[in-house]
């Protein structure tokens, strides 16, 4: 029993100075956004890695995930007579929920991985330590461009993830399910409101900065060597991604208002 | 009145949680003078190094530069202090992702606000000095040879002309010939700045060629330092190993010891 409470009050210290060391290392992230000098070469090439090259998984993700929820909930709304509502429950749930989560998760794979990874490989072979020589902020140099970019890129991915993946069921809908084209689309636009998509968008915005934050965080501080540099890689994915489905409640919440 | 040291270290003591890596170094430099600093591995000549531009702090002790403490320095006077320093590491730290002639005019370009062109140019001027073509300015470091590596290290430490150079290993992994290259290297630099120098090496015919003055740090405290010329009458039998490379010795029974009780 001491030694439960022991192991358990110890997990408990971990979790805690953990959660201050990650809130410490965001607020000096911030800090240096919007402290000059601005390395606009750092910050456009991360738009490119993260914006660009993360489309074509996005849409693929959004585009399965409309077709499969047209047909599961024309499925579940046949047997109540409610089919026609399957175009505003697409578009609702694409904009307000598995855009965001589905684009934050993969997103939270391929780069809060490659960050970890790239940033994790500079710490153990010295390149961190050879910028602080140069004269030249890691954090602002290498963190605080990827932060920015994360928030900035997230949002812009959902939103084309959302078009992708009404189309997706739109195309399930017309083509499969028989429904009429325009009557379709009338029922996509008829009961979405702005408000939906953009509650999508900040929860994008939120979950690109705790993606690029983890993938920052544990590359920064990763351990020496080439295992140092996996688990880097492995606690960033994982951590993101508990931290975006965590974070998907608490703005749900706050937007619902309780 | 004799001149103030370049360098001047005095009982500087850091510990890593448990592991007491260094217990009270003192050394000085003097200004144009080649220190080598000479030890087993591990023994923390690179924790040592690392105290000199402030990337490690000491617990405890002294880092003077010109007189001058550096451990009472705010951030942006360090900074200002690092670009009196030039270094480089043991495997080079290129940064991956930029091609060598961003690597090596990387402090002038974000300093200075250098265009392009002119960086290219120095960046040319710089590793035609070493020996390289001009045409290896557009590569990247993963598509060097390690020399190659060592050579545009060198040229990143040089390029701005700082009046201190810090060499972490700067042969190892070299064959002999190579190392030797990179030798008369660092010896012309330092030369042509007229910069202070500390090398770190474990290849003591490197030791003979660069150094004014050698140092050997043993168990967190330097046990012996002086002339090359006098390392193999130093009478510390910690050093005459070393030197001569004995596989028996004071060194080597410490080694076995903390082996037995690890």
């Amino acid at each position: 029993m001491h030694g439960f409470v022991q192991n358990l009050g110890r997990t408990a210290l971990n979790f805690f100075a953990a959660l201050g060391h990650v809130s410490l290392f965001s607020i000096m992230a911030i800090r240096w956004i919007f402290t000059p000098p601005y390395y606009w070469q750092q910050l456009l090439r991360q738009i490119i890695d993260i914006g660009y090259y993360s489309l074509p998984v996005v849409g693929l993700t959004t585009l399965f995930s409309g077709m499969v929820l047209a047909l599961q909930s024309y499925t579940g709304f046949a047997r109540f007579s409610a089919e026609d509502t399957v175009a505003t429950v697409v578009v609702l749930s694409v904009t307000r929920e598995l855009g965001p989560v589905l684009a934050g998760l993969m997103v939270a794979g391929r780069i809060g991985a490659s960050m970890a990874a790239e940033i994790g490989t500079m710490r153990v072979t010295d390149q961190i330590d050879a910028l602080e020589t140069l004269s030249t902020r890691p954090m602002q140099y290498l963190v605080a461009p990827r932060l920015l970019a994360g928030t900035i890129c997230l949002p812009f991915l959902v939103l084309v993830g959302d078009v992708i993946g009404v189309f997706g069921g739109y195309l399930v809908g017309v083509y499969r399910l028989g429904f009429n084209p325009s009557v379709y689309l009338a029922r996509t636009l008829e009961y979405l409101e702005v408000s939906d998509v953009t509650l999508g968008l900040i929860k994008a915005a939120v979950f690109g900065f705790l993606i690029a934050l983890m993938g920052c965080y544990h590359g920064y501080h990763s351990g020496h060597g080439a295992q140092g540099v996996g688990r880097a890689t492995t606690n960033a994915v994982v951590s993101a991604s508990i931290l975006i489905l965590i974070a998907n409640y608490v703005v749900t919440t706050i937007f619902f208002g309780g | 009145m004799p001149a103030v040291p370049k360098i001047e270290l005095a009982g500087v003591a850091k510990s890593f949680d448990a592991n007491h890596v260094l217990k009270g170094v003192n050394l000085t430099v003097a200004p144009r003078e080649s220190l080598v600093i000479i030890g087993t591995s591990g023994c923390g000549k690179s924790v040592l190094m690392k105290c000199l531009n402030g990337l490690i702090r000491p617990d405890t002790g002294s880092v003077k530069i010109e007189g001058k403490e550096v451990l009472d320095q705010g951030r942006a006077a360090l900074e200002d202090l690092r670009q009196r320093f030039g270094m480089t590491f043991q495997f080079g730290a290129l940064f991956d992702s930029l091609p060598i002639w961003e690597n090596i005019t990387f402090r002038l370009r974000h300093q200075q606000a250098l265009s392009k062109a002119a960086a290219r140019d120095i960046a040319a001027q710089t590793i035609t000095q070493l020996g390289l073509a001009p045409s290896v300015i557009d590569q990247y470091p993963a598509e060097l040879s390690g020399g190659m590596q060592k050579r545009v290290a060198l040229a990143r430490a040089i390029v701005d002309e700082p009046e201190i150079l810090l060499f972490d290993e700067p042969t190892s992994g070299l064959d002999p010939i190579t190392g030797g290259v990179i030798d008369r290297l660092i010896i012309d630099a330092r030369k042509r700045l007229g910069a202070t120098t500390v090398t770190i090496s474990h290849d003591m015919a490197s030791v003979r060629r660069i150094a004014d003055k050698v140092a050997m740090l043993h168990n967190g405290v330097i046990i012996w330092a002086g002339s090359a010329a006098n390392m193999s009458e130093s009478g510390v039998p910690e050093v005459h190993q070393f030197v001569h490379g004995l596989s028996e010795g004071p060194l080597t029974n410490n080694w076995t010891i903390d082996q037995a009780g690890a």
